[in-house]
């Protein structure tokens, strides 16, 4: 017979450990990883957006506050730092290609900046939002922690940049794929570098899932751009506004 | 590993001092990157040979990139559960990130993919 007033209580108990949320998130981490590796890694099911899916659900359906999970969720969230630094030993063995494409990547920097910005400006004026949602959207392509900033210097909201920022990274990494094999795109650097520079670190970790030499460019992508992007903005506003 | 883990740590702290004493926009992590890279290539510069140290740094490294995923899952399931802040916003908001995204991904890939030399190296 099992006591259900105990398994309750042991419940409640465990529910307000961090334990158990860290748990939790690693689980169902493990899950999506193992289902996306079992279709040969099938871009729609990104093993980030379907761990969030899985996680969110439980907390909505056990009504268990975002502040709760986060008490567990973020000892990983902490790693997000010294994973960045990591970035550099990838970088670092893959040099010589990066030092052979200095010009391409240049110049692919540049544009590839200049119209990730101009492409939302433009569509936000289609969509006729408020001036203050556009502010917050136009940093989007670019790292959380810089996007926040960004959009806090021009008069943004930070805390929407950085929700619209996740959104960015897991649409790239997810829907990039097909837009890359609509254009034909052959070479791995090429669509990892845009991976990096278009939805930051979340496209990062799905170019190094493909491949070595894509994930470092991605890597060098979303660090160039981060850089650009943070000094093109307010320029930028300053020639439209 | 443990030296490792020091060793990132270690660098992480000194990006979040450079960026708190020279107040730049570019986080801490970022500028730990930059650092740890440029002391492993001039390290390069004067010994080709990687040391003990050095091999032990870059497999610790890659292992830990390999969760690299993982680490985003908290972020985004606060996204998931404060997507009420876009309000009537959201059918847009999102349509306009999908496009934006699609469009800037195809355009520099483009580029970058005709700008690209052949790596002989491989």
């Amino acid at each position: 017979m099992i006591d259900q007033q105990k398994l309750y209580s042991i419940w409640v108990y465990l529910q307000a450990e961090p334990l158990f949320w860290l748990t939790l998130t690693i689980g169902s981490y493990i899950i999506s990883d193992s289902i996306y590796r079992r279709t040969n890694l099938f871009p729609l099911l990104n093993p980030v957006a379907i761990s969030v899916l899985l996680v969110s659900l439980i907390l909505i359906s056990f009504d268990i506050k975002y502040e709760r999970y986060f008490e567990g969720a973020k000892f990983i969230h902490f790693l997000l730092g010294p994973v960045t630094v990591a970035l550099a030993i990838p970088i670092y063995r893959k040099w010589h290609l990066i030092i052979l494409n200095s010009k391409a990547i240049f110049i692919s920097l540049i544009i590839g900046s200049v119209f990730a910005i101009l492409v939302t400006y433009i569509l936000s004026l289609q969509f006729e939002i408020q001036k203050e949602l556009i502010l917050s959207l136009l940093p989007r392509s670019v790292t959380a922690p810089i996007a926040m900033g960004i959009s806090e210097i021009i008069g943004g909201i930070p805390s929407l940049t950085a929700i619209i920022t996740i959104i960015t990274g897991v649409i790239g990494a997810s829907l990039g794929v097909f837009v890359f094999d609509l254009i034909k795109l052959k070479k791995m650097e090429a669509r990892g570098f845009s991976l990096g520079l278009a939805s930051h670190g979340i496209g990062t970790a799905r170019a190094m899932s493909r491949d070595k030499n894509a994930g470092v460019f991605a890597a060098v992508g979303m660090g160039l751009s981060g850089l650009t992007t943070s000094i093109l903005v307010p320029l930028f506003l300053k020639i439209v506004m | 590993m443990l030296n490792s883990i020091f060793t990132i740590f270690l660098f992480q702290l000194a990006g979040e001092f450079v960026q708190k004493f020279f107040e730049l926009s570019i986080p801490g992590p970022v500028i730990g990157l930059i650092l740890l890279l440029s002391v492993l290539l001039l390290k390069n510069r004067y010994n080709r040979s990687p040391s003990t140290f050095e091999r032990e740094l870059v497999s610790s490294c890659e292992s830990l990139l390999n969760y690299l995923p993982l680490l985003f899952i908290p972020v985004g399931v606060g996204v998931v559960m404060h997507l009420t802040l876009l309000e009537e916003n959201l059918i847009s908001v999102i349509t306009i990130i999908i496009l934006g995204t699609l469009l800037t991904l195809a355009i520099t890939g483009f580029i970058m993919e005709r700008l690209l030399k052949e790596d002989d190296q491989k």
